[in-house]
């Protein structure tokens, strides 16, 4: 059998979620709920064979394929297909939307079904899988994508789905109006990130003429030795749509505000999938940053940065969930650094990796939450944030399944050998010890602080004693919600097998599209060194919070060592209240000023003014004219008078 | 002559033949009025699907052409002259495509004097339909002020409770520009004796420095009626006064006659003055887009959020219009027909709140989305189009826009459309805003408890319009095909005034 055949599969992966999605809304629910998870799940499921089956296709004709689904624009030279680009490395961004995105869908059938009783909506659970059918849907189209517009599409759409669901329960959240803040939040954050992409795509047109991948890519040299400064401006403003999609410094804000979603929302969107896409975007158009070195160290800036700077206020935070976020932001900054660098396959390896764990991590963040929200029933206890870790300990023996897996995601994380993210993190600070040492260095101090915010929070999550009746009544969840977490936790444990030292799979997988890179290297002193240090802060971590476990109500014991330095963490830096007072007060105040005494008070009176002044004088005409006009006629007689003056002129 | 072969003719009058009925019915036989009236403007757009079935997308002249001598002007023929061609057969769909809509939206809405309303709307779309197949510039100019009337007693008399006011302001500052209008046509018809707008523009021959003025005279007519910053005031106070179908054809279609001005007069007839002012109209497209989407953002009333997102919408056409390349010209049509329907669709929806509930101020929603999901839903998907969400139609029209204007060597800089593509963040702040107030939140006001989602005629109203949204958004090429030649020929026409210039 000729394998190539499956090529002509690749618009199904879009194709398969959308059926499900309209399935279920065209059922609505109406046979139950599941139905309406297992059509979800399976939507999702058949995406994933459909990415296997173009990955076999691909082990065997690895050059890149084009299936053409049709002309989507045309005007002059300006041609744009639906047209699903095959190659190595949207592949396996396929194979890891839709694995870890099937294994998600499942979860939420157990999740989903206490959620929407818990939050006191029954009928909003076939919403639920609408939504992430719909996502999967335009995160394959982002990835699928021959062209940048075509992806440009995906990318928003995925930024629509990250709207629709953080704002799920819309009628929740601070003040009932909360979480559909939140939601509106990312999107307009995300539309900031979105006018660079925009700007970035009528560069490349009028300089490449063409949004066409492949043939961009071809071109990028010539067009670099012809406009260098027109390449500079491209990759910029692609960097803006990086940080907006990937949130990076300055646009992070909306991710730590988008955890007021469900969490497997948290885990699919906002750390495994969406967020990466910013990271895919640079790697895809690898070809063009080569080509600008300016550009890729402001990239590899903007990420190490990020991955420090969120790392710092994710050890202040109290919030189970927020502190997985602000992990997030900082592994995001891993990635991009390391893309940003010219390491690719080491950025995507760890993209791939971070999919595995932190997905983990946030869907037994969630089995945590529910746990203590069941606790909560049971101890017919006072209310409780039941995301609040101040409020849990002692969960180890409560709910050991879920303890274990998130002990191996937060063991994965924070770069403990062999588990995955040892292996891909090590990659990145490898490339960065030969390439940049500065940045080595900046990485290397967030990878310990990746360590010991995680020391931290299982600390202060699974040991000690219970800090509330909740926690203390805490029980596990059902099956369909833990056997994602043991597969997942399993890839967690292996999935550094896939770019291996040595063996270096992805590498090679990778090569067909990347061209030839520079092979990974194992630097024996940064490896152990790393390892050291990740292992320095899950001791301090312990430490801190494990050995002497927090007692209800007492003040983080770092607080008073760290003084000030740990309140600028809790209160993230001050940063959400800094956009407020320099972005969105003046915005605000432009816009009343506009709406209030520029327009109604100066445009509008204008015209008034003039038609009151005009009255006036067609007062004095009603009375030369005996009262015979109301305005039209008025207008009408002074169109004649002009109509008879011209044909006299002329 | 054969009727038979002018569907023109048929398509621009055939709603009298609906008038008349309407007027033998008694006044009291509502139903059937309506019922009239629908299927008369039912019948209109089959007909005019009739005429896109006989239209050949390769020819760029105009077609179907109906040209009888009429009577004369100082010596000069006025003739009556139709016919079709690229640049209005989208118009001319959209108008009879949403006409239908609008009326199936007066279905309940409208209750007083339903005879007089259904007449009137009907010989709303004679005059709107003859403004974008008139090719004799008298005649342009009568259909364009015969729309005037209807829509002034359709504001004044089914109006809000400011009906007088508001109806008064846009007839006051249309008429304004009419005039300048009329005057430039006079002058052109005498100069050149004869008022055939397809032998002026092939003739090619007004001097510079009588297009400057010229430009002017027409420009403002159009400016007015677009609206073009800073002479929308009317616009929002005809918006919030009109009755729904109004506000439908009022946004969808008579908006259009201005950017569609602008693009069958100022452009082939004035080439070296478009030239040369084109930087100065897209300055003030721009200021447009984001200024109408500032103000959108601070309006309390709904109504009037929507209206003042009319302007920021058509600055992008603008913009479009003059950077004068076959790319934004062709977006800018295809933004026409957008705007027409996701502000129609905007505004239908603001009308079925307003009949539930009786309000149009946004804190007196909130949360409606879990109390009416289907109406929540639809009114998502509209939200978005008029976002311009990438696969949705806004998308297209914009994204094709900005990329012409963005390398436009009339413009000659990129900062144009730079500055412009701005407005696609601030629509996501105003209409994220309105979608928030309305539908998201929790149920603050027991009123709002207990409002009936859409019944089958609001869904009926909508969801031809939500197809199209996704038609446009996904496959847009039948729809550029029908304007492409068309416009080819009239960004000839005007780059070849640019060596004139010089």
């Amino acid at each position: 059998m000729d394998t190539g055949q499956f090529f002509n599969l690749a618009p199904w992966v879009v194709f398969f979620p959308l059926i499900g999605l309209v399935i279920n809304l065209i059922v609505n629910g109406r046979l139950g709920e599941a139905f309406a998870g297992i059509l979800g799940s399976a939507a999702s499921g058949l995406s994933l064979v459909i990415s296997i089956l173009l990955a076999v296709a691909l082990k065997s004709h690895p050059e890149a394929m084009t299936v053409n689904l049709g002309n989507w624009i045309t005007i002059g030279n300006f041609a744009i297909n639906w047209g699903f680009r095959v190659d190595t490395l949207s592949v396996v961004m396929m194979l890891v939307v839709s694995g870890v995105g099937t294994l998600i869908h499942i979860y939420s059938i157990g999740y989903m079904h206490m959620d929407v009783r818990h939050n006191g909506d029954p009928s909003r659970f076939t919403r639920f899988f609408i939504f992430m059918n719909l996502f999967i849907a335009s995160m394959m189209l982002l990835v699928s994508a021959d062209n940048f517009l075509m992806m440009f599409v995906g990318w928003e759409g995925v930024g629509l789905c990250s709207y629709l669901l953080i704002g799920f329960w819309f009628e929740k959240g601070k003040d009932g109006i909360g979480n559909a803040e939140a939601g509106k939040k990312a999107f307009i954050t995300n539309r900031i990130g979105d006018f660079g992409f925009l700007v970035a795509m009528f560069l490349i047109f009028w300089n490449f003429g063409t949004l066409q991948f492949d043939q961009v890519f071809s071109q990028a040299a010539a067009v670099a030795a012809a406009h260098p400064g027109a390449m500079l401006a491209i990759t910029l403003f692609m960097l803006l749509g990086v940080t907006g999609k990937s949130a990076q410094l300055p646009l992070y804000v909306w991710l730590p505000d988008a955890m007021a979603g469900p969490t497997p929302v948290s885990a699919l969107i906002h750390a495994a999938t969406m967020v990466t896409a910013g990271v895919y975007l640079v790697a895809r158009s690898s070809a063009i940053y080569a080509l600008v070195p300016a550009a890729q160290s402001a990239v590899t800036w903007v990420g190490a940065a990020t991955a420090i700077f969120a790392a710092t206020i994710a050890l202040g935070q109290y919030d189970i969930k927020k502190v997985l976020a602000y992990s997030t932001i900082s592994q995001l900054g891993f990635m991009v650094a390391a893309v940003g660098m010219g390491a690719t396959v080491a950025g995507m390896f760890h993209l791939i990796t971070h999919a595995f764990f932190k997905g983990l991590l946030f869907l037994a963040a969630g089995s945590v939450i529910q746990s203590v929200e069941r606790g909560e029933m049971l101890a017919h206890s006072a209310e409780v944030d039941a995301q609040d870790m101040r409020q849990m300990g002692g969960l180890r023996s409560r709910i050991p399944l879920t303890f274990w897996t998130y002990l191996i995601g937060a063991l994965a994380l924070s770069g403990i050998a062999p588990l995955a993210g040892f292996f891909s993190k090590d990659e990145i600070l490898a490339y960065a010890s030969g390439n940049h040492v500065a940045v080595f260095w900046v990485l290397a101090v967030a990878a310990f602080f990746t360590a010991l915010y995680m020391g931290r929070q299982v600390s202060m999550v699974f040991f000690g004693e219970p800090r509330s009746g909740a926690a203390r009544h805490a029980t596990d969840s059902p099956r369909v919600m833990t056997i994602p977490l043991i597969i997942l936790a399993f890839l967690a444990v292996v999935g550094g097998l896939i770019n291996f030292p040595g063996l270096n799979w992805l590498e090679s997988w990778l090569a067909h599209t990347l061209g030839e890179t520079t092979p990974a290297t194992f630097v024996w002193v940064v490896a152990l060194g790393s390892l050291a240090l990740s292992i320095l802060g899950l001791l301090i971590g312990w430490l801190v919070y494990g050995r002497k476990p927090l007692k209800a109500g007492q003040e983080d014991p770092l607080k008073k060592p760290l003084g000030a330095l740990f309140t600028g963490m809790e209160n993230k830096w001050k940063v959400d209240e800094l956009y407020a007072a320099v972005i969105i007060k003046p915005f605000t105040a432009l816009s009343e000023l506009f709406a209030g005494k520029v327009d109604l008070g100066g445009i509008d009176r204008v015209g008034n003014g003039l038609a009151s002044g005009t009255k006036a004088f067609a007062e004095g005409i009603r009375k030369l004219e005996n009262g015979f006009v109301r305005s039209y006629a008025f207008w009408m007689l002074l169109g004649l008078a002009a109509i008879m003056t011209f044909i006299l002129l002329s | 002559m054969n009727l038979g072969s002018t569907p023109l003719i048929w398509v621009t009058f055939f709603p009298l033949a609906g008038v008349l009925v309407i007027l033998l019915l008694k006044s009291e036989w509502k139903k059937a009025i309506r019922w009239v009236a629908l299927a008369t403007s039912l019948a209109v757009f089959g007909l005019s699907l009739w005429v896109l079935a006989g239209f050949n997308s390769t020819n760029p002249e105009p077609q179907m052409v109906v040209n009888q001598p009429w009577f004369t002007l100082g010596g000069n023929v006025i003739s009556f002259h139709l016919g079709v061609d690229g640049l209005s057969i989208l118009l001319m769909l959209l108008t009879t495509f949403l006409t239908p809509l609008a009326i199936l939206s007066s279905w309940k809405a409208v209750d007083g004097n339903v005879k007089g309303f259904m007449a009137l709307f009907l010989l709303l779309e004679v005059g709107m339909v003859g403004v974008f197949l008139a090719l004799d510039m008298v005649l342009f100019y009568i259909f364009w002020e015969f729309t005037l009337v209807p829509m002034y007693f359709l504001i004044g008399i089914w109006g809000g409770e400011r009906r007088v006011y508001a109806t008064m302001k846009f007839f006051l500052y249309t008429m304004t520009g009419s005039v300048l209008m009329l005057a430039g046509i006079l002058w052109l018809g005498l100069q050149y004796g004869g008022f055939d707008l397809t032998v002026l523009t092939a003739a090619g021959n007004i001097p510079p420095a009588a297009q400057m003025w010229l430009f002017a005279a027409f420009g403002l007519a159009f400016a007015i009626k677009v609206p073009v910053w800073p002479l929308h005031s009317w616009l929002p106070d005809a918006h919030v006064e009109a009755p729904t179908a109004g506000s439908v054809i009022l946004a969808g279609v008579l908006l259009k006659m201005g950017t569609y001005g602008f693009l069958r007069f100022n452009l082939p007839l004035f080439p070296q003055a478009t030239l040369t002012l084109a930087p100065y109209m897209a300055a003030l497209g721009i200021i447009g887009i984001l200024y109408g989407a500032m103000v959108a953002y601070r309006q309390k009333d709904v109504k009037k959020l929507v209206a003042y997102s009319s302007i920021s919408h058509l600055g992008f056409v603008i913009l479009g219009l003059f950077a004068l390349n076959q790319l934004s010209l062709q977006g800018a049509i295809l933004q026409m027909v957008n705007h027409g329907l996701s502000t129609g669709a905007l505004f239908l929806i603001v009308g079925m709140l307003y009949e539930r509930r009786h309000s149009r101020q946004l804190d007196d929603f909130g949360g409606l989305w879990k109390v009416t999901p289907v109406l929540g839903s639809l009114a998502l998907i509209v939200t978005l189009s008029s976002a311009a969400l990438p696969g949705l139609n806004g998308f297209v029209g914009e994204f094709t826009i900005l990329t012409g204007a963005f390398g436009s060597s009339v413009l000659g800089s990129p900062w144009f459309a730079g500055v412009a593509a701005l407005g696609v963040i601030l629509a996501a702040v105003y209409l994220l805003h309105m979608f928030q107030k309305v539908f998201l939140g929790p149920v603050t006001h027991a009123e709002n408890a207990s409002l009936k989602d859409v019944n089958l005629r609001e869904v009926l109203t909508l969801a031809p319009i939500l197809v199209m949204i996704f038609w446009i958004g996904i496959a847009p090429q039948p729809f550029l095909n029908l304007i492409s030649p068309a416009v080819g020929k009239l960004a000839a026409v005007v780059s070849a005034a640019g060596p004139l210039l010089h």
